[in-house]
């Protein structure tokens, strides 16, 4: 046990798993320190697995002594560990946040930590699963905690948000369990790199269902238009710290998901038609669109932030047309990041605004970036991120989305890209505007404790400075990339 | 990391990390704010002269970082970037000293100087950008710093300003961004060099690069205010008046004259860009912007929008000589024109700021009770018309001379028909100043003590640019003057590569 959890593989499972169970027993709103101290070496867990994948390769871990066939395997390349790393580099300042956003005992944290917990345990034991029931597993652990936590806050709307919530999640899951059955059924496996080779040798019709069963379930969970019907009420609607772990991460895990299945044992069946990677860029375009512009429209500011999820997960599915090359993944594994980072950002941002004015509309933040600069800071900071103006990770990936798109003779995207950025300028410097018109109606702001507006800035900066150094994240997806 | 590495960073440096700690300084620390401002800027004087010194004695100084896997931000410094940054690095340090006095007492001044500081940064990114993507970066960093200064206000007005210029600088952003990727699509890299780097893309790619000049230059384009691009520059004139200066003078108009220039010049380089046909266009552009401009300045009686369109005219005489002449003209220009039109603004705050003048019909007699400002006023507007003894005169032969060198007279025309409508729209101020009876201010916020019409932090910027318009005409023969450093530039850029 104790050499499992010093193996990062194992450990990035259970070392949340531990803690959310600590503060379970704990008692309600309690285990803050716990998590932050173990969420620190889990990001020290990453930072070394980082290491070792970039130096050996792709790190795998037999639980138990058993590996596949029989037993379980955990799996890590370049891919699966960038997303760890995201993962953990989310979490870590967001838990320094929540626990200066909740207030102890307050009714509305009483479930949090643990399920905190749950879902990064979840998370991680997904982009770990090297076997595709596993991942349906995980992806469920994933959900149920996700809406627990917008459930949590007990409100009438956050309730109803969150049964929708969970009925798209599930499903979702159900699409891609059935999906999974069928492909069991037709192979007698479930290990992704198992089932690789065997696709790739024949694909009855009844395959080619599975993986669409599986996709569009996936692509459900992900909110990808015109699935994301589900996702502005539960994201606009949960608490601050929840929205931030939600837009940041859960979305992500499914497009890891789509990702890999892409990449791995369904691409002999997205090769059939040279139009079928198009779909999904398709429906990404009408993200990009249909998102900025509710995101323009709204007039609360997290349903503005929500939307503009949508309309960043668009991007996301940009890069399926062009995933012929190295670049087009770099491009898709860079905008999660930036998004990752800056959208949980934008949200912690939010939240302190919310504390702060005691409301929730745009037009209430008049004024408010005399009271709170650094907050106001760290919303525009977030902003350059997803304006995708340099220097930012969504520069960056910007930049490489166009450059392959170019490299592909797809300047179809590039152009989508392009306007894309044009429109989150426009809801973005529509609450800075806001924000920065001097009549504060009356200066009856709250005071909002320190450490949430420096974890808000923290992620932001992080945001940043990831575009002025993405040669490490780079280098790491070559590590498994298999064209 | 070497010295001439160090040095390049510690010139970002120098401006980046005070804007920094002033932006969390807290509103009353006006002291420590100063020293703050000052000491970013007197550094960052000292620094540049460090790095004349070097260039002039044949140094090289460049900085690489790899931020993508053949994506390089490289930063260096030669004599055509370095003649910009000189420019900027003084004209920062007066400004500033013109804005510490211009907003004594005015709210929200950590955010301004903050700001303030992050734009003179990018300023200094764009003329030590060693390839198209780091300039693209400190160019678009520009648009983000200057957007709080041109709203700072918060008034309606304001904001609209802001809002129109955000649209279109954005806008040519992604032009520019759009160009610039294509290019380090086909060449895989966008480094500045001299005669250019396009030229060796086979005849197959010709159409391909007409396209992408039309990008790139579109998107600088906005910012050098090129007719039909210009509609922000009138409307961001809301801004404080040390904005609106630095905004001409050096920031944002010029940092896209001097971007035309890098892609003409070490992009494309002049013949190649001659054998695709696009320098003539960009010379006809900037004539009708010429002329456009002088022409709307007569029609306007607020003062800071007739500077603002006479600037829309000015600096495309930079384009237009760039397209047409080769450097000494136009970069000798660049100087010029930056030291008239910020003395023209520091001018045209000091009316408003002391006697609530921001109309040319309220002008009146205003000669007589603040002599000094109006007498810095008029040998900077007589500079721009060209008159003997000043910066103006050296630009105009220049240009005068490259025109007529150039076989290319229909330019001669356009420059004399705007110099005669620069005097059309400039005299009848200096009249009205000088000559005319004094009714009432519309607004005396500043009284007259002694000899000290204003406050002296406002006076003395004007004055110094005043002085330094006539010393750049009087003494352009000298080895120190702008336009020998223009002259330097030639020999090494752009003469020794011909055979």
């Amino acid at each position: 046990m104790t050499e499992a959890l010093l193996d990062p593989l194992p450990g990035l499972i259970l070392l949340p798993l531990a803690w959310g169970i600590a503060a379970f027993l704990l008692g309600p709103g309690r285990g803050a320190a716990p998590a932050i101290v173990t969420l620190s070496l889990q990001f020290l867990f990453c930072l070394q697995l980082t290491h070792q994948v970039l130096a050996d390769g792709p790190a795998t871990h037999p639980v138990g002594g058993w590996g596949a066939p029989l037993g379980i395997d955990l799996m890590a390349d370049g891919l699966a560990t960038a997303m760890l790393l995201l993962t953990q580099a989310v979490a870590l300042p967001l838990a320094v946040y929540a626990r200066a956003y909740f207030r102890p005992g307050a009714p509305e944290a009483r479930h949090f930590w643990p399920l905190f917990g749950l879902l990064l345990a979840g998370l991680n034991g997904l982009f770990l699963s090297a076997d595709l029931f596993n991942v349906y597993v995980t992806l469920e652990l994933v959900g149920l905690a996700a809406v627990g936590l917008v459930a949590m806050g007990g409100g009438a709307g956050q309730i109803a948000a969150a049964l929708r919530y969970l009925f798209a999640t599930l499903l979702g899951s159900g699409a891609y369990l059935l999906g999974v059955a069928l492909i069991y059924g037709s192979y007698g496996s479930v290990s992704i790199t198992t089932l690789e080779p065997l696709v790739a040798a024949h694909a009855p019709t009844l395959v080619g269902l599975a993986g669409g069963l599986m996709l569009l379930g996936l692509m459900l969970k992900t909110a990808l238009f015109p699935f994301h019907f589900w996702l502005p009420p539960a994201h606009g609607g949960a608490a601050a710290p929840v929205s931030a772990l939600l837009s940041a991460l859960v979305v992500k895990a499914s497009f890891y998901l789509i990702l890999r299945l892409w990449l791995g044992p369904l691409a002999p069946l997205s090769a059939l038609h040279p139009l079928l990677p198009w779909l999904p860029a398709l429906l990404g375009t009408a993200a990009i669109f249909w998102g900025s512009w509710k995101a323009i429209r709204a007039l609360r500011l997290k349903m503005m932030i929500a939307y503009s999820t949508v309309a960043q997960l668009g991007y996301l599915f940009l890069i399926f047309p062009l995933l012929g090359a190295l670049g087009g993944l770099q491009a898709g594994i860079m905008q999660a990041f930036a998004h990752g980072l800056a959208k949980a950002a934008m949200f912690a941002a939010a939240g302190v605004l919310i504390k702060a004015t005691g409301q929730d509309t745009i037009a209430g933040l008049a004024g408010a970036a005399q009271k709170l600069p650094l907050t106001l800071f760290a919303f525009g900071l977030a902003g350059v991120t997803l304006m995708g103006l340099p220097p930012s990770a969504g520069f960056l990936a910007k930049w490489q989305l166009i450059e392959a798109a170019l490299g592909q003779d797809c300047w179809l995207i590039a152009l989508v890209a392009l306007a894309g950025g044009l429109l989150a300028a426009v809801y973005v410097f529509r609450v800075l505007r806001q924000a920065f018109l001097l009549t504060a109606p009356e200066s009856s702001l709250q005071p909002v404790p320190r450490s949430l507006e420096w974890a808000a800035f923290a992620l932001a900066s992080a945001s940043v400075l990831l575009g002025l150094r993405g040669v490490e994240l780079m280098q790491l997806l070559h590590v498994g990339w298999a064209g | 990391m070497s010295t001439n590495e160090a040095l390049l960073l510690a010139v970002l440096a120098s401006s980046f990390l005070p804007g920094l700690v002033i932006f969390i300084l807290p509103e009353q620390q006006v002291a420590l704010r100063t020293t703050l401002n000052l000491l970013g800027a007197f550094s960052k004087l000292g620094l540049v002269i460090v790095l004349l010194a070097g260039v002039y004695q044949d140094q090289t100084y460049t900085f690489r970082h790899v931020v993508l896997p053949g994506l390089e931000l490289a930063l260096k410094a030669d004599a055509l970037g370095l003649l910009f940054i000189t420019l900027s690095a003084i004209l920062w340090l007066l400004t500033t000293l013109y804005a510490i006095g211009y907003l004594e007492g005015a709210p929200h001044r950590s955010r301004f100087f903050g700001f303030f500081s992050l734009c003179v940064t990018a300023t200094m990114g764009i003329a030590m950008a060693g390839n198209l993507f780091t300039f693209f970066i400190f160019y678009e960093l520009l648009t983000l710093s200057t957007f709080p200064l041109v709203v700072h206000r918060g008034t309606d007005k304001a904001m609209q300003g802001g809002t129109v210029y955000l649209r279109y600088t954005l806008f040519g952003g992604a032009l520019l961004l759009a160009g610039i990727v294509w290019l380090h699509h086909l060449l895989g890299h966008t480094e500045f060099a001299h005669a250019g780097i396009v030229a060796s893309l086979g005849a197959e790619h010709t159409g391909s690069l007409k396209l992408i000049f039309l990008l790139l230059i579109a998107g600088i384009g906005v910012k050098a205010a090129l007719v039909p691009l210009h509609g922000w520059l009138p409307q961001a004139m809301v801004a404080p008046a040390p904005v609106s200066a630095l905004l001409h003078a050096v920031a944002v108009v010029k940092a896209g004259a001097f971007g035309i220039a890098r892609v003409v010049y070490e992009v494309y380089g002049v013949e190649f860009a001659q054998s695709l046909n696009l320098l003539l266009p960009l010379a006809l552009v900037a004539a009708i912007t010429i002329l456009w401009g002088s022409l709307r300045a007569l029609f306007q009686d607020d003062l800071k929008k007739r500077l603002a369109f006479s600037t829309v005219s000015q600096v495309a005489y930079i384009a237009l000589g760039l397209a047409l002449f080769g450097p000494v003209a136009t970069v000798g220009g660049l100087v010029h024109q930056g030291i008239m039109k910020i003395t023209l603004f520091f001018c045209a705050g000091n009316y408003a700021e002391t006697l609530g003048i921001h109309k040319v019909s309220e002008m009146n007699g205003a000669g007589r009770r603040m002599p000094l400002t109006t007498l810095a006023f008029s040998i900077a507007a007589l500079g721009m018309m060209g008159a003997p003894f000043t910066a103006g005169a050296i630009s105009k032969a220049w240009l005068m001379d490259g025109a007529e060198a150039a076989g290319s007279p229909w330019a001669v025309w356009v420059l004399w028909t705007s110099s005669l409508l620069n005097a059309a729209y400039f005299l009848p101020i200096l009249w009205r100043a000088w000559f005319k009876e004094a009714k009432t201010w519309p607004h005396e916020h500043i009284p007259a003590r002694g000899w000290r019409e204003t406050g002296w932090l406002l006076l003395l910027p004007p004055l110094l640019t005043a002085v330094a318009t006539l010393a750049a005409g009087i003494f352009a023969d000298s080895s120190i003057s702008p336009l020998a450093w223009a002259q330097l530039i030639t020999e090494r850029e752009y003469l020794t590569r011909q055979p």
